[in-house]
This record gives structure tokens, C-alpha cells and sequence, in this order.
């Protein structure tokens, strides 16, 4: 049985990574910037397991594992701010918080 | 076996392009849902089925609910200026909305009917790292990462905790600037 080569894997991520790149400099809603960070850190995971998969050795996995964690933390503090904005300035464009200073 | 791997690699860049186009949250979410759930598929193909399952069910469930739970909570239709307040979110209803997802998500299902045929023939003679190994190396060498996970989670629940705190009256705590000097 071939391996599926670690290069289509790493295209695989950079071509999801792109997409989230995209997404997070051209939307200007915050639920999308999330989204697109999400999707961005997903595909950080998938070039590690692909990685791992190639030596055959578990870390790839386990830095994946932490990635989940980082996402998830990262993805509460970031709606809970979402919806402090919402309260404050009844918007989501993430130009309305533009203006603000230190 | 690569057959799998090229085709859900294909679907998850298909759903992530519309998830990030779409205009409406609530749609963009089910297409992020279907894209999580292709490259849990990638995941397999490339012999991680703890991962895979993990992706599945900390991505494509936790994560993804607490994104429905703020979209439900907030203006429903945020983004759609042209829906009717009145009749709530009326976006989801629509037919036509869930072909996109549901096409992905078929394709996606029939890819693991596939592997558990291909599992069960024995032709699909892959080298699975195996959940073993991961817990295995997760608890041995890389411990203190595992700690290191536990603060930050910690340190995520009390921060979410804080911010999304509504100051009530005869709180213990004084709200910033005001109370707590008298």
C-alpha cells in the first residue's frame, strides 16, 4: 500500500491556510474573522499530523492535540469579547472598533 | 485509499471557499461544519483515527455549537439585512440553502462506508498510528505540554467567565470604577 506523499498533504494545508488567510484579511463581520481563524489553525494541525504520518511517529498528533486546545480557548475569549462588542456598540464590523486607543 | 484522501481534500477546500464567502453566519457555519468533517476523513487516510475522531468531536461539535449558540444568541440575521425580523431567521428554512452542504456531507458518507468495507476486507493495509501510542507519548515526554494546556484552558474559562459577567446589584464583587469605596 503507497503512502499518500507528504508534499499533497502540506498543498492540502497551505491551500486551507490560504483560504482562512483570505478570509480573515478580507471580511469585516467578527464572527467571520473567527470562523476563518479556525480554519486557519486547523489547517496549522493538519500540516503536523500529515508530518507525523510521514515518520510514522506520534508527535505530529500531539501538536495537533495542543492546537485543539489552543483553538478552543481561543475561540471563547474571542466570542465572549464578540459579545461585549455586540452589547456596546450593537455591531459586529470589526471597523467600528478601529478607532479604539491603548 | 488515495482515492479517499484527494476527494475529501477536495470537498474540505470547497466548503471552506463557500464558508468564507458566504454572507449569512448561519450558513457559512453548516459549510465550516462539512469542512471540519472532510478533513476528519483526511485525517484517517493519513492513519490518524484518534485525531480524526477528535476532529469530529471537539471541532465539529464543541467549538462549532459554541459558534451556533452566539450566532442564535445575537441578531439572527446578522449579515442578512434583508430578512424579516419579525419572523426570526428565516434563512435556515430555505430548501435550496442546504443542497451545497448536503451534496458535500453525502460525498463525505459515502467515502466511509467505503473505508469500513475496505477495514473489514483487510485491504486497506495502512499503518495506524495508534490512540495507544498518542496517550502514550501525550502522558510520557510531553507531560508538562499537557499542564501547560490545563492552565491555558483555565485561563480561557475564567477570562470568558469575566467577560461575559453582567454586573448585578448587591454583588460581591464592586463593578470597575464605582461601589467598593464608600
Amino acid at each position: 500500500m503507497t503512502q499518500i506523499p507528504l508534499e499533497h498533504g502540506l498543498i492540502l494545508a497551505a491551500v486551507l491556510f490560504a483560504l482562512g488567510l483570505t478570509g480573515v484579511l478580507v471580511r469585516r463581520n467578527l464572527i467571520f474573522i473567527l470562523l476563518s481563524l479556525e480554519v486557519m489553525l486547523n489547517a496549522a494541525g493538519l500540516a503536523f499530523v500529515a508530518a507525523g504520518s510521514r515518520w510514522q511517529q506520534p508527535d505530529g498528533q500531539i501538536l495537533f492535540l495542543f492546537i485543539l486546545v489552543v483553538a478552543a480557548a481561543e475561540v471563547s475569549i474571542g466570542l465572549a469579547l464578540l459579545l461585549l462588542l455586540q452589547r456596546r456598540t450593537a455591531s459586529l464590523s470589526i471597523d467600528d472598533v478601529s478607532g479604539m486607543r491603548g | 485509499m488515495e482515492a479517499v484522501f484527494y476527494i475529501s481534500g477536495a470537498a474540505a477546500v470547497a466548503a471552506t471557499a463557500a464558508a468564507v464567502t458566504r454572507r449569512n453566519a448561519a450558513h457559512a457555519l453548516l459549510y465550516l461544519v462539512v469542512s471540519l468533517l472532510a478533513v476528519a476523513v483526511v485525517f484517517y487516510t493519513l492513519g490518524a483515527p484518534y485525531i480524526a475522531a477528535l476532529e469530529v468531536i471537539v471541532y465539529a461539535g464543541a467549538i462549532m455549537v459554541l459558534f451556533v449558540f452566539v450566532i442564535m444568541m445575537l441578531n439572527p440575521s446578522a449579515g442578512n439585512p434583508s430578512a424579516d425580523p419579525e419572523r426570526g431567521d428565516a434563512s435556515l428554512r430555505d430548501g435550496k440553502l442546504w443542497i451545497g452542504p448536503a451534496l458535500l456531507s453525502i460525498i463525505l458518507g459515502i467515502e466511509l462506508v467505503y473505508l469500513f468495507g475496505a477495514n473489514a476486507s483487510g485491504e486497506a493495509g495502512r499503518i495506524m498510528t495508534a490512540p495507544g501510542a498518542v496517550g502514550v507519548a501525550l502522558l510520557g515526554p510531553y507531560v508538562l505540554g499537557v499542564e501547560l494546556a490545563s492552565m491555558l484552558l483555565l485561563a480561557a474559562l475564567v477570562g470568558a467567565y469575566h467577560l461575559g459577567r453582567r454586573d448585578l446589584p448587591g454583588e460581591v464583587l464592586p463593578a470597575e470604577g464605582e461601589g467598593g469605596r464608600e
